[in-house]
């Protein structure tokens, strides 16, 4: 009965999205108040139609209703329940639900604040997230419900999760992600509301910022915390692989901070419209990439999907349609929009283009050496497959990154219109110098040898941190006190200093766990030991534990310090009773400044174990980063001006349209 | 009007020499970064110079697993697509999903001994899933056995 209701629920979401699409559409380009007005109930009227589905398929999951067949193959009444609960997004059909689930939500929260659009704007939008429900909704429901039924010789029990995802990392990292991805579907529909409108002006910029920074604060904890996931639970020690799964969730985030920025660039300047649109088309073109990479298993990926051809060429359709028809439609609609001020090689817009070039660049390489094994086997035939490992990726990004990481120094004294060279070689001179010294000293002193790529990243790092420094005491000056100063700057002044730190402190957990992990595989038997700098791992040897649903493996590792006795770590290595599947659990001790990371591989014989045993100093950072990076861009959306009446965005919109440049000295990420 | 012409000339500039120089170092990662994919027979036949990187992928033939005779963290083993078998080694730690009559997938070259010279094998997050490669390998072959 339960899951039948869900069923019914996801058609009712359905044939309330197909209205969604025509009725307020209709009601904008008819100018009928009405209809347009439809677009909100018809959004919660979804919403609520699809937690109900939600809510449907969780009782069922809860409740171990193995005559569904989606609970059968990813549960079993072993499982502890909040793996039953987050099951339910531990497969395809589950996973895609809670992808239509957040984009509905991001729909409805459209709709909610929505008080300053206006309703042709918001209709408009609401009408094109419709299209996307539709499409979404027609593919689960002709090809993957999750609610199909085997009433008949129900399975007495479930072949269980796999135990892969039987972890704190599967309740969080699909939501983040999915509210990242889905996330830019909202820039996206407001993009194609401003082209069909022709209303592609500041105002249409201010309403999309708040929207794109928080999908790409999403996505950037989602991120990181499937980095975070693969880094404890997969045993390896590593925390990226450039695998195509990856590549497909990194390429919308990256063109996701090209399309944070040139925003900017839209609302306070008016010019770079067009390109604008493209990015946040782009954005969320990217994310439908990833669905169907992910879902139809064209690559070769350690993220299996059940995968099902058919299934992907659904994907490919709508992919294909909706980038099509956006691109179509940006042809015809963009060549009319014009940017209107004008702006100097020195100018904030010219160094925020960089920004968008560079990442743009790395967007396409990425894309490019992820698709390149399908494109080589659709030249040379199915016989003949390649594969574009880790070094292509670095040799691309690493440069491209420390590039974007200079220029976000200078950007960060440039200003709007027009900055001049000698301030900015005034301002810049003393960071660079500073950022030179520390750079190069500290790692010099602390690890007594003279490695370039390490120098070069510190400098960077430091290069970013004392600009962001030296502009807050720039703008704080003036002020009577440091603290008054601090006040009055805004909060999305913090929001983008925030973020350029997390950027900073990503690149020097990223370069220093990669130049000075040290990485042991050894053999050990009981009493054996591993000496790590001053760290000694001492094996004691395995024994056999009972767990919920799963036997383990346990080694005791004793970890002394100098000497004196510091942990004691417990790897693992267990085998799960339902699907017979093994998987490891690595031992770590978390720090600040270094990880000790164990794991347990594969028996030996005569007790003993292949043990890898890592020491991986920073590797912390590079998550913390992401996180500083996600509250920068939730600081931004806190700002009260997007938050303001009306008034302030029409003065706006007309100082734009008559071409006057005059920016507002109020807002302090102005000056 | 100069003065726009030359700002639209200067980011036409930046747009070229950034392309060229991501052009550039698309060429050359690409260079570093590929690895063509051949399987068991192929590599018998003599299809790759010693030496030269690549990815091997086939079975793991049932009683070929070597590890605990062997010193320290090296394997043995025979990656086969049941006409031709490949000796490979490793050192290190075997992923989870690593067994006897699977699929593997492995990264590598061909030494002198005629030997797979494997630096990484691939895991899979999931044991009822065959990697392409795999199954390319074995339908390559044509040839069908109980590995």
């Amino acid at each position: 009965m339960i899951p039948e209701l869900g069923s019914f629920s996801l058609i009712l979401a359905f044939c309330l999205a197909s209205l969604m699409v025509v009725i307020p559409m209709a009601g904008a380009i008819t100018n009928n108040q009405l209809w347009m007005s439809l677009c909100r109930p018809l959004s919660s009227g979804i919403w609520v139609f699809m937690v109900i589905s939600f809510a449907c398929l969780a009782y069922a999951f809860l409740n171990d209703d193995f005559s569904v067949n989606y609970v059968a193959r990813n549960s079993n009444s072993l499982l502890p329940d909040r793996y039953k609960f987050a099951a339910v997004w531990g497969g395809h059909e589950g996973s895609l639900l809670l992808w239509v689930l957040i984009l509905a939500s991001w729909s409805y929260a459209v709709s909610l604040f929505s008080k300053n659009l206006p309703l042709d704007i918001l209709a408009r939008v609401l009408s094109v997230m419709g299209i996307i429900l539709v499409g979404f909704l027609l593919f689960m429901l002709l090809t993957s419900s999750p609610f199909e039924r085997t009433l008949l010789n129900t399975p007495l029990d479930g072949t269980d999760l796999n135990p892969l995802l039987q972890d704190f990392g599967l309740i969080v990292h699909p939501p983040f992600l999915y509210m990242g991805y889905v996330g830019f579907s909202v820039a996206f529909a407001f993009a194609i509301a401003a082209l069909l409108s022709g209303r592609l002006d500041a105002a249409w910029a201010r309403w999309t910022r708040p929207w794109t920074n928080a999908a790409w604060a999403f996505l950037s904890i989602g991120i990181a915390l499937g980095s975070w996931w693969a880094y404890y639970e997969l045993g390896w020690g590593g925390w990226w692989f450039w695998d195509p799964v990856e590549n497909v969730s990194f390429m919308p985030w990256l063109v996701g901070t090209a399309l944070i920025h040139s925003l900017a660039v839209t609302e306070k300047r008016g010019v770079f419209k067009s390109w604008t649109v493209l990015l946040a088309i782009a954005a969320f073109s990217l994310s439908l990439l990833g669905a169907f990479i992910v879902r139809s298993g064209v690559l070769t990926s350690v993220h299996a999907f059940a995968v099902d051809p058919a299934r992907g060429m659904v994907l490919l359709t709508i992919m294909l349609i909706v980038i099509g028809s956006s691109l179509l439609l940006y042809a015809i609609r963009a060549p009319a929009v014009k940017g209107s001020a004008s702006y100097t090689l020195t100018s904030r817009e010219v160094l925020l283009l960089i920004n968008n070039i560079i990442l743009v660049v790395s967007t396409a390489a990425v894309l490019l050496g992820t698709l390149y094994p399908l494109i080589h086997e659709a030249i040379y035939g199915e016989a003949n497959r390649v594969s574009i490992g880790p070094p292509y990726f670095n040799t691309i990004f690493v440069p491209l990154m420390g590039l974007l990481a200079f220029a976000l120094g200078v950007g960060t004294f440039s200003r709007w219109k027009k900055t001049s060279v000698v301030y900015l070689k005034q301002q810049l001179s003393k960071v660079l110098i500073a950022s030179l010294a520390f750079g190069i000293v500290i790692p010099v002193i602390v690890t007594s040898e003279f490695n370039i790529s390490v120098i070069v990243a510190v400098v960077l790092a430091f290069w970013i941190v004392f600009s962001i420094a030296k502009d807050i005491f720039n703008k704080t000056s003036n002020k009577e006190t440091f603290f008054k100063g601090l006040k009055a700057l805004s909060l999305s002044y913090y929001g983008m200093q925030f973020a350029h730190f997390g950027m900073a402190v990503t690149i020097l957990g990223v370069c220093l766990t990669s130049h000075y992990s040290v990485e042991r595989d050894v053999r050990l038997a009981p009493g054996d030991s591993e000496t790590i700098g001053n760290y000694e791992f001492i094996f004691e040897g395995v024994s056999l534990q009972q767990g919920a649903n799963y036997q383990a493996d346990r080694a005791v590792i004793t970890v002394l310090r100098n000497g004196d006795e510091y942990i004691t770590l417990e790897p693992e290595k267990r085998l799960y009773y339902a699907t017979q599947a093994i998987q490891t659990e690595a031992g770590i001790d978390v720090g600040l400044f270094r990880d000790l990371f164990t794991a347990l591989g594969d028996e030996r014989g005569d007790g003993s174990w292949v043990v890898r045993i890592h020491y991986k100093p920073f590797v912390l950072w590079i998550w913390l980063g992401a996180i500083f990076m996600a509250f920068g861009g939730v600081l931004a959306i806190t700002d009260k001006r997007y938050r303001s009446k009306k008034t302030v965005k029409q003065s706006q919109n007309e100082s734009v349209l008559s071409g006057s440049s005059s920016s507002k000295p109020t807002m302090a990420a102005e000056s | 009007m100069a003065a726009p012409r030359k700002q639209r000339m200067a980011i036409v500039g930046f747009i070229v020499a950034g392309s060229a120089l991501a052009i550039g170092l698309v060429l050359f990662a690409l260079n570093e970064g590929i690895n063509v994919f051949y399987t068991p027979t192929e590599v018998a036949q003599g299809a790759v110079p010693n030496g030269q990187s690549f990815r091997i992928g086939g079975m793991v033939k049932t009683g070929s697993l070597r590890t605990s005779e062997l010193e320290g963290t090296l394997v043995e083993f025979l990656a086969t697509d049941c006409a031709e078998d490949i000796p490979v080694t490793f050192t290190g730690v075997l992923p989870d999903l690593f067994r006897e009559g699977q699929g593997v997938v492995a990264d590598g070259f061909i030494d002198n001994n005629g030997v797979f010279q494997a630096s990484q094998i691939l895991a899979k997050h999931d044991e009822n899933y065959m990697s392409a490669e795999s199954v390319a390998a074995m339908e390559a072959s044509g040839a069908t056995c109980d590995p």
